[in-house]
């Protein structure tokens, strides 16, 4: 890309190493700037092949087109049915993951930090992680009915176990050394706990909160999808129901952007959370 | 009057399968307050494991270790040790890290920052007190670690090969900022190399070991302070002492 003219002014602190540089917008952003132009050269790009295949190449009733998802996201914006669905969906969501992610996260702490439960325990977490949790919907449904619970709970149950692990991960991997460190300082087990596992678990444990999101989202419409009168889900089924393909993306397009935005905000806690590491692990 | 360190025959063997691997058999040492041993041996004659006992790290398989007549049985405050690795939490600055012995220990905020930042002067690192231990060189984080290790304010020092992994100059610098450190302040230190010139131009006494622990050779080094590496190097005494502990360490090796 952009080919980096160091100017290092004379003045600066020689011992420290560090040289102040006079670079230009360009030279400080142009790489960021043209992976964003490049993305929305993407994303108009393909919006515009759909656009004019639809109903040349393909029939819009089945891949619908641009055109009338954008004119249905307004219509339902305008009606409101658009936010009444979101809003029961995001309520599952985030009831969900928060919900899965503090009991992963609990759960998998006060555990790896018990080896010889966490051997005796494995196997079976391991057997109940590999359940898909579309086959605990019907139970679920049993249980709960088929009010909001039920989804919640079912991302609940998908968000536990991917933060589980992730901690879990973390603690057990934690340096020996680190440890022997603190007891060396005269520190007890509470401080170990503290200072040493509960830091070097936060990379795993941010890595689950991650990797989690999407599945809450699975979670949640799944739920729906399987039984349900509201929520994305719902609105899915009952637009693809009635074969309107507008409706449906219409609705995918929503949940996109919740998954967005909700990465958005775990990127942040990610970034605060993990300054000391190094720049390539960062990625 | 005993010693203040006082080691009797510490045997250690680890367990892998169905088989004892003997790291050290009936090691003897004592220390007297307020001297600087080096104990010289090769790789893999139990010099770590010799110091994580004495460290209450690990327990041994029998012996003991007496600490001021007391038995040692886990860590002590007042025995600080450092090992061959970096074991900074990468998680915290500088300061952070020096703080902790002291955060364990229950100081206060104010002094603590206040200490903190007094041993990064004394160690050199003024104007890194924000940096995470990743983003310093290997010699610096050494120096973050001598500090912290003085943040406890602890009575003996006990070191592991603390210079092993820098190169040649830096190891010199950091051995002259230690001996500076440790001057005058009354601390008793025992350090363990596998590099003759390092226990020479450290030490008070000198202790070679052999495979297992076994002690080959025990004596005073009566090299006058402040010494210098460089005019040691070409020192007569210097050099018969250098050529007495190779010839030791080879006898070791047997």
């Amino acid at each position: 890309m952009s080919t980096m003219t160091e100017s290092p002014k004379t003045d600066s602190d020689d011992q420290s190493g560090v040289v102040a540089l006079q670079r230009s917008w360009w030279e400080r952003n142009g790489r960021t700037a043209s992976v964003w132009g490049a993305r929305v050269l993407l994303l108009v790009g393909v919006v515009a092949v759909w656009q004019l295949a639809a109903g040349t190449v393909f029939d819009p009733s089945f891949t619908s087109r641009p055109s009338d998802i954008w004119g249905r996201l307004v219509d339902w914006n305008a009606d409101g049915t658009l936010w009444l669905h979101s809003w029961i969906t995001l309520q599952e969501i985030v009831y969900g993951y928060a919900l899965g992610s503090a009991g992963g996260a609990l759960f998998g702490f006060v555990l790896a930090t018990l080896p010889t439960v966490y051997r005796v325990m494995d196997p079976f977490i391991m057997a109940l992680y590999s359940i898909p949790k579309v086959a605990l919907a019907p139970l679920f449904i049993v249980w709960f009915g088929i009010e909001m619970d039920m989804k919640i709970l079912l991302a609940a149950v998908t968000v536990f176990f991917l933060v589980f692990l992730n901690t879990a991960a973390g603690v057990r991997e934690v340096d020996r050394g680190l440890i022997d460190a603190v007891r060396l300082m005269g520190g007890g087990r509470r401080d170990i706990a503290l200072k040493v596992m509960l830091p070097a678990s936060m990379t795993g444990m941010l890595t689950g909160l991650k990797v989690a999101i999407p599945y809450a989202l699975i979670g949640a419409v799944i739920g729906e999808l399987v039984a349900s009168n509201r929520g994305l889900g719902y609105l899915i089924s009952n637009s693809a129901a009635t074969f309107d393909t507008a409706g449906v993306f219409a609705t995918l397009v929503v949940l996109s952007v919740i998954a967005a935005i909700l990465n958005f905000l775990v990127g942040l806690l990610d970034h605060r959370v993990s300054r000391w590491k190094p720049a390539e692990a960062k990625a | 009057m005993s010693s203040l360190l006082d080691v009797r025959g510490l045997t250690k063997q680890f367990v892998k399968d169905d088989t004892g691997v003997v790291a050290l058999r009936d090691f003897d040492l004592q220390v007297e307050k307020g001297s600087f041993v080096t104990v010289l041996g090769r790789s893999g004659c139990g010099k770590s494991t010799a110091l994580n006992l004495l460290s209450g790290l690990i327990q041994p398989t029998s012996g003991t270790v007496a600490y001021r007549g007391e038995t040692v049985t886990g860590p002590r405050t007042e025995i600080s040790y450092l090992t061959q690795s970096d074991t900074l939490m990468p998680w915290r600055d500088v300061r952070r890290n020096i703080e902790m012995p002291m955060e364990i220990s229950g100081v206060g905020a104010e002094e603590r920052r206040g200490r903190a930042l007094e041993l990064v002067e004394r160690v050199g690192l003024t104007g890194f007190e924000r940096h995470y231990p990743r983003e310093l060189s290997g010699g610096m984080r050494r120096r973050v670690s001598l500090a912290r290790m003085l943040a406890g304010n602890p009575e003996t020092l006990l070191m592991d090969e603390p210079f092993g992994a820098l190169d040649a100059q830096l190891r010199m610098d950091l051995q002259a900022e230690l001996l500076r450190l440790w001057q005058d302040s009354g601390q008793t230190v025992v350090f363990v190399t596998h590099d003759i010139e390092e226990a020479l131009l450290l030490g008070d006494r000198i202790v070679v070991l052999g495979l297992r622990g076994r002690c080959i050779l025990d004596r005073e080094l009566d090299l006058a302070r402040p010494r210098d590496p460089d005019e040691l190097r070409v020192d007569p005494s210097f050099v018969a002492l250098h050529r007495e502990m190779t010839e030791a360490l080879r006898k070791g090796a047997r």
